[in-house]
């Protein structure tokens, strides 16, 4: 599958799809999606991240063209399609549950759309060989899709989108009816097809881990507001606000007070057992005064050497989870019982049991001062 | 990727299965099939035990009552049986001539024995029905049968000279038979001539064959108009959202709370020449005051009426089957590329085609057998075969084996059409609700 690419100059390629101040409401009452501006780039690897309610299923549908935007415009390849019935925008979609039609067989599944775009017969056939060979499906061709398992009724499904050659293809949460291992190996051959054939690829899952792992950027929705628009590393390194840490990995957070501006890469929060903390200042301004500190638990040193951390606190384990590769455990630190701390299944590193007093300590830009 | 077991499913492998377990058996050695059968024998008994109050109730009102019926149409033993001497003597008659002096010999000793048992006027009165006349003949000789003495010929003969018909004896010597088709001959509007051949009836007395025809394309036109009023409603009904669907399906029921009866009355007051329609479109000058539409007591009142009562058999199960269809398939082919109208023919009809089978089976078999509607509704034009079933059960004229045989017809119709579907749908795959 050949995809044109020559035609393009570097101003369509930086935005292929874009949303222009669209606006959503179902009922004439409330929001769901409030102003978005989103701009795709041709190639990319773009998921819409979020918890249910978030709106990013209702922002893939607005691009699908199944459902209306209330206000603003979509664009695809500069041309607007906000009032462009479905199939007349040539976009691929893999749906939920695949939606493979049920009294077909695979071969009339893949041939449907090119049928209807009034393909001869042979190349039907040719594209229709091409694309099961391409998923590793060569000799399903007469099967119905209950006589296949779910991972090859997902296969099916993503040949079905790409059969027609489309730029874009949207995917609406497409793994999320299979278990993990297999969920696992299809978010790397879904990854593989979309690096070979170069299409664009807009993403719905509300999976954070399914999100980092295939995803060149990923747009974290919450309340109808993309929260942040980043590259993985970025959005688990360096979240922008409380929401996305707490919503992208696993979190802990303490509440404070900003006590002093140190300068700009360094506050003291003063937390409300009293112990001071110095933590890096991400969304913090001059007026802010309460604070949620924000650290993840594998950055958490158990019993640190003396003067090695700029912020130690004690606590005391409450409960010790082996998981394997780490040992997940709970403390009770500065009154709050919620405290996780990974700790590698590894020589060197300490083990604690129930009871247990530890002194735990990280370093400033690890602990991340976001909006309270 | 490579591996496809990695999905938990090999064609080869399956078949690998399927071999080892022609093999299979349990530890002490017998095969592994006849152990499951033994294990899951209580569960079957049980089982069986549940369901076995309503079988026998089955049995008992549906299918001995069917056997009855169906055994009593081809059933003809009143002669055989009132007249068992005269059956075994006229069996050797070549039926050209008046039969000889044994066969009036055997008449007129089943006669004293008919007259003393009183059974004689039974047979007197079977074979009036195939001669009107026959049971005064029969009868005034019976009551002299006493008197009478050899050779009976002659007695016979100078007692009435009726007695030299031949085709009286053609009749005694044809209904001997203790199985005849003659019932169903006329229901298909056939009889036997003098001479014992089967030939077609005088087109005056033909009405079954067309009445069987009309029940069928009425069905037929019923099952259509179904179709088209309920599957938008259908359609309706399964994508709305459940606050609205609900009070439609209230609509759509509601029918069913009210009872058949009222609901006919209703359309004749609404339909009848000084109803209500008609009093609108005069009203409206669309027509005449003289000529005001016939709508009732004729095909259309029974369609109309028809059709109104039976939707709710079309719209059910069509509604059940329709509310699985996840809108994410129309989707799919909206985004692969197919207008609304592809997608709609192309996917969703497809889909449907479970509960419109299901439908059609319910709505035709229901029409072909209804009653109450078109006696009501149906006047001189409109009637079905089953007003004709019920005439000939009830009142002086009554001919239940002709009825036996006609219900027979209708029950051997209903069976071929079911036959018929099931090859061509697989009554497997239907949902009725």
């Amino acid at each position: 599958m050949q995809h044109d690419s020559g035609t393009g100059n570097g101003a369509e390629d930086s935005a292929y799809v874009r949303f222009e101040d669209v606006q959503k409401s179902y009922d004439g009452e409330t929001l769901v999606i409030k102003n978005l501006n989103l701009a795709i780039k041709r190639g990319e690897f773009l998921t819409m991240l979020g918890p249910s309610g978030s709106g990013k299923t209702t922002c893939l549908m607005m691009l699908a063209g199944f459902e209306s935007t209330t206000h603003g415009a979509i664009w695809l390849h500069e041309q607007r399609i906000d009032n462009v019935p479905p199939h007349k925008r040539g976009i691929g979609m893999v749906f939920q549950n695949y939606a493979l039609f049920p009294h077909m067989t695979v071969a009339e599944n893949l041939a449907f759309p090119l049928k209807v775009r009034g393909m001869g017969k042979s190349e039907t056939e040719e594209r229709v060989n091409r694309v099961l060979s391409m998923v590793e499906l060569p000799q399903m061709g007469d099967r119905r899709p209950a006589q296949l398992s779910g991972g090859q009724q997902q296969r099916v499904a993503v040949a079905r989108a790409l059969v027609f050659e489309p730029d874009l293809v949207l995917m609406d949460e497409p793994l999320g009816a299979l278990d993990k291992q297999l969920r696992e190996q299809m978010q790397f051959e879904i990854k593989h097809i979309h690096e070979s054939l170069g299409v664009t690829v807009v993403y719905v899952t509300h999976d954070q881990s399914e999100a980092l792992t295939m995803s060149d950027r990923v747009a974290v929705f919450n309340d109808g507001i993309i929260q942040q628009l980043s590259t993985p590393e970025v959005l688990y390194e360096a979240p922008d606000n409380a929401f996305v840490a707490q919503f992208i990995g696993e979190n802990n957070r303490l509440l404070g007070e900003v006590v002093e501006r140190t300068s700009d890469t360094e506050i003291r929060v003063k937390l409300e057992t009293g112990e001071t903390i110095r933590a890096l200042p991400v969304n913090i301004d001059a007026s802010t005064e309460r604070t949620t500190l924000s650290l993840r638990p594998e950055r958490v040193q158990i019993n640190p050497p003396e003067g090695s951390m700029p912020n130690v606190l004690t606590g005391k384990v409450a409960e010790v989870i082996y998981l394997g590769d780490h040992i997940r455990t709970r403390l009770a630190v500065a009154g709050h019982d919620d405290f996780i701390v990974k700790i590698p299944n590894a020589s060197g590193h300490p083990s604690l049991s129930e009871g247990e007093a530890a002194s735990l300590g990280w370093t400033i830009e690890d602990c991340r001062a976001l909006d309270a | 990727m490579a591996d496809i077991t990695a999905d938990g499913y090999s064609p080869a492998r399956d078949e690998e299965d399927e071999a080892q377990d022609k093999a299979l058996t349990t530890a002490d050695g017998t095969p592994l099939k006849i152990s499951l059968r033994r294990s899951q024998a209580r569960q079957r008994r049980r089982a069986f035990y549940l369901v076995a109050p309503l079988l026998a109730f089955l049995v008992v009102t549906f299918g001995w009552p069917i056997a009855q019926m169906t055994f009593r149409s081809i059933h003809n033993p009143e002669v055989a049986n009132y007249l068992p001497e005269t059956s075994a003597a006229i069996a050797d008659w070549s039926g050209d001539d008046v039969p000889d002096e044994e066969v009036f010999a055997a008449m007129a000793r089943d006669m004293k024995t008919g007259v003393e048992d009183r059974t004689i006027g039974r047979a007197a009165a079977r074979i009036n029905r195939e001669i009107p006349g026959a049971r005064s003949l029969v009868m005034s000789t019976a009551r002299d049968v006493e008197e009478m003495s050899p050779p009976y010929r002659d007695a016979f003969l100078a007692e009435d000279e009726d007695w030299a018909d031949l085709e009286f004896w053609r009749l005694i010597k044809r209904e001997t038979r203790i199985l005849t088709p003659a019932y169903y001959l006329l229901a298909l509007d056939f009889e036997y001539n003098t001479r014992g051949e089967i030939v077609e009836r005088p087109e005056v007395y033909q009405v079954y064959r067309l009445l069987f025809w009309r029940t069928a394309w009425m069905s037929m036109a019923i099952t259509g108009l179904c179709i088209l009023l309920g599957y938008p409603i259908a359609h309706l009904l399964a994508t709305l959202p459940l606050r609205k669907s609900n009070l439609l399906m209230i609509l759509v029921l509601l029918p069913f709370w009210t009872s058949l009866l009222v609901r006919t009355s209703a359309w004749i007051v609404l339909l009848q020449q000084q109803g209500v329609i008609n009093d609108l479109l005069v009203w409206a000058n669309i027509v005449g005051d003289d000529g005001r539409v016939r709508m009732i007591y004729n095909q259309i009142g029974t369609i109309i009426a028809m059709t109104h009562i039976l939707l709710p058999f079309m719209i059910l199960p069509l509604y059940s089957v329709m509310k699985t269809i996840p809108p994410s398939y129309m989707r799919a082919a909206r985004s692969l590329g197919a207008t609304q109208f592809t997608a709609f023919t192309k996917i969703y009809m497809p889909l449907t085609i479970p509960g419109l089978a299901a439908g059609v089976l319910l709505v035709f078999i229901l029409a072909i057998g209804y009653y109450i509607t078109p006696a009501l509704v149906g006047g001189e034009s409109g009637i079905f075969i089953s007003n004709l079933i019920a005439q000939n059960m009830q009142g002086s004229s009554a001919q239940l084996k002709l009825a036996s045989a006609l219900a027979t017809i209708l029950l051997v119709a209903v069976l071929v059409f079911y036959w018929l579907f099931n090859k061509l749908i697989g009554v497997d795959r239907l949902k009725f609700g």
